[in-house]
């Protein structure tokens, strides 16, 4: 996994709340391999219409936000499906941050597993945020996971929490399958008591 | 077998039934909030081929297969099932079913495949099959793994990377969730489910209303709800934005298992019992948030709107943006642009396009019946199918003849998947095609481009699929009561 440690990129204000998975990539490319192409999948259906034309209406369509690589989205930003692919086709076109007052709980632990941040501000801050960017197209946001603040060209600069350990892992880039197999003494021993103490599961 | 068991040292402390499950699973406490956690039994499907893939270029291994069990759901066709898998004429669905059972072929894994007898809707058939135990943990790459948790397990969704973690290791970190009891008291009136009790408590507490939050559902009407309801209701607990749902074990739970092919052995099966009847909430165990919901004064459930969180009684009126203001103001616009409605239209006398019955949400036994109750001599007026969870659901119901009054009144009886829920395997709405459907997402685009999903329950849909409409099924029972 890539580390996460500070990104600056130019942020779209997304006005939308409950963004699913299935407007983050329709389910009809879930079949599709990992190749070149993923990262446009990304919002596909909100951002073309059914004839394939670019609908002028999407923040991302807007020639300002071409270059934009971090979102701040409405509350709830990706309920629905435990699909990662969500996260791919974000980090497959260059999105690192997302910057939202809640998140959908999968998708949460899906963004922190591919180095993409997702960053929880209140919602006062989110709109205030999403005001400063419509006011100024093309502004950048810089968040820092080192200091865990977020600052934007309207001077504040705004702190989050993240779990100690999920921000060191993702400080590290750390692979969790390797950090668990250092347990593997710790799990063997487990696993010989608990199948001790219920027969029934010995299949 | 509790007698045997180390004496908790928390027992002194009233606990609930999640925090029970999490203890007994607990390899290594990461921090206060994060433990090393061993699965039970992880399930996967047709898009596990991600984790597969990354698990094999990483050159690992699967470290015990047994845990795992595999099965095609998300893509197989709902007719022409007898061709198996050569009737798919689409390589790329071809191409997904068969990396499957080559992955699970690799791993070691049992598999069913599309003409397995134990095929079916991965949530489906992990209960049928006695896979699911009461104390479990229980894990699968899919959001709706919540449904387990109807036998008092711990079962939760996951993406693409910690399936490859399970595989590889059979444990996962996860971070410890809030809890949040939801107490359901009162009698159901006739003509109401499991599925009109979960949408008023999604209406009630909002698509992100269980954020971060375990659900435990309590209360006498889950107490004397069936397993089937029970199913469906922790289900949709993804709806919710819950992380999963459960309800205590009890005898409901123990009869339902009892000789299945993969629970308990005969010799074990006390033993057994014995330990899950240990597995309940204490009195005075204590939650982070508690919600009651009264069930006596609920009616029929249906969804207006684009989210799970809008739905409204059958008798309601959609809302009018006019009285809002904000995100909640353009959320509920959009919703009704969407959705083609007016503000503070009448939901009972929609007229619909199509019916679906079906989904990990309500495609079990009880819900066929209660469908098929409702159609039961009378005749569909719109296009409408039945698509039963498992293969094995289709034969019972066929040995009840229940697919008889499903095809003497004009509607389709199918072949087992996860089909118009989702429509991966081809099955979906046209544009601007309004169903009466019993999956449980209405979101844009989820039936397919355009296509506008009001979400009911099973008798609810074959009230539309007999009418035409959305119809409150009240009236229709009232009718047939004679
Ligand atoms: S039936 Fe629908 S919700 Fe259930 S597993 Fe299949 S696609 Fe997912």
């Amino acid at each position: 996994m890539q580390p996460f440690t500070t990104f600056t990129a130019v942020a779209a204000p997304l006005d939308i709340t409950n963004v699913n998975t299935d407007m983050l990539i329709p389910a009809r490319f879930l079949r599709k391999p990992r190749d070149e192409r993923y990262g446009s999948y990304l919002f596909h259906d909100l951002r073309h219409d059914e004839d394939g034309r670019l609908r002028d209406s999407f923040v991302l369509n807007e020639e300002a936000y071409r270059d934009a690589k971090i979102l701040v989205a409405g509350a709830n930003f990706g309920c629905g499906s435990s699909r990662e692919s969500a996260v791919y086709v974000l980090l497959d076109s260059g999105f690192r941050c997302i910057i939202a007052p809640s998140f959908g709980d999968i998708f949460f632990g899906n963004a922190l597993q591919n180095g993409v941040l997702p960053i929880v501000l209140p919602e006062a801050e989110c709109i205030e945020l999403r005001a400063h960017l419509d006011a100024n197209p093309g502004a950048t946001i810089t968040a820092d996971l080192q200091s865990q603040t977020v600052t934007a060209g309207d001077g504040k600069v705004r702190r989050f929490a993240l779990d100690p350990l999920r921000r060191e892992r993702l400080l590290t880039g750390l692979d969790e399958i390797g950090l668990t197999l250092t347990r593997l003494p710790a799990i063997e021993s487990f696993e010989q008591r608990y199948a001790a103490e219920r027969p029934w599961l010995d299949r | 077998m509790p007698a045997e068991m180390p004496p908790d040292s928390a027992s002194a402390k009233p606990s609930t039934l999640f925090e029970k499950i999490w203890n007994a699973h607990v390899i290594e406490q990461g921090s206060a909030d994060d433990a090393l956690l061993h699965v039970d039994q992880n399930f996967l499907h047709e898009g596990a081929f991600l984790a597969f893939a990354a698990l094999r270029k990483e050159g690992r291994s699967v470290r015990r297969p047994k845990q795992h069990f595999a099965v095609a759901d998300h893509y197989v066709p709902t007719l022409g099932r007898e061709a198996g898998i050569a009737g798919i004429t689409d390589p790329e669905v071809r191409g997904l079913i068969d990396l499957l059972e080559q992955n699970a072929a690799w791993g070691g894994i049992d598999y069913a495949g599309i003409d397995d007898p134990r095929q079916g809707i991965v949530h489906v058939i992990g209960p049928e099959l006695g896979l699911t135990h009461p104390g479990m943990v229980i894990t699968c790459g899919d959001s709706h793994t919540s449904t387990h948790g109807a036998f008092g397990a711990f079962a939760f969704g996951m993406g693409a990377s910690q399936v490859k973690q399970v595989l590889a290791t059979q444990c996962l970190w996860q971070r410890r969730p809030k809890l949040l009891r939801i107490t359901i008291d009162g009698t159901l009136a006739p003509g109401l489910s499991g599925k009109d009790v979960i949408l008023a408590v999604i209406a009630q507490i909002g698509a992100a209303g269980a954020t971060g939050h375990v659900i435990e559902y309590a209360g006498s009407t889950i107490r004397s709800m069936s397993m089937e309801n029970r199913l469906t209701v922790c289900n949709m607990s993804i709806e919710a934005g819950g992380r999963a749902g459960m309800i205590c074990p009890d005898d409901t739970t123990f009869e339902y298992l009892h000789g299945r092919p993969f629970a308990p052995k005969q010799q074990h099966w006390d033993a057994a019992v014995a330990y899950w009847r240990t597995l309940k909430t204490d009195d005075g165990a204590t939650f982070d948030r508690e919600v009651k919901v009264d069930a006596g004064a609920l009616v029929p459930m249906v969804t207006w709107g684009t989210s799970p969180g809008q739905g409204l009684p059958i008798t309601g009126r959609v809302p009018d943006p006019a009285t809002l203001s904000g995100d909640a103001r353009r959320a509920v616009e959009s919703a009704l642009a969407y959705m083609g409605l007016k503000p503070g239209q009448a939901m009972d006398g929609l007229p619909v396009d199509r019916v679906f019955i079906g989904s990990c949400t309500n495609s079990r036994i009880d819900d066929i019946r209660a469908a098929a109750a409702v159609v039961r001599g009378r005749k569909a007026k719109i296009p409408a199918f039945v698509s039963p969870g498992s293969t094995q659901i289709k034969r019972q119901a066929e040995a009840e003849g229940l697919d008889r009054v499903f095809t003497e009144a004009g509607i389709e009886w199918r072949a087992s998947g996860c089909s118009m829920c989702v429509g991966t395997n081809g099955d979906l709405l046209k544009p601007g095609e309004r169903s009466a459907s019993t999956s449980n997402r209405n979101f844009e685009g989820r039936q397919g481009r355009g296509a506008r999903t009001h979400l009911v329950s099973p008798a609810m849909a074959a009230a539309a699929a007999v009418t035409g409409t959305l119809t409150d099924v009240r009236r229709l029972l009232a009718g047939a009561a004679a």
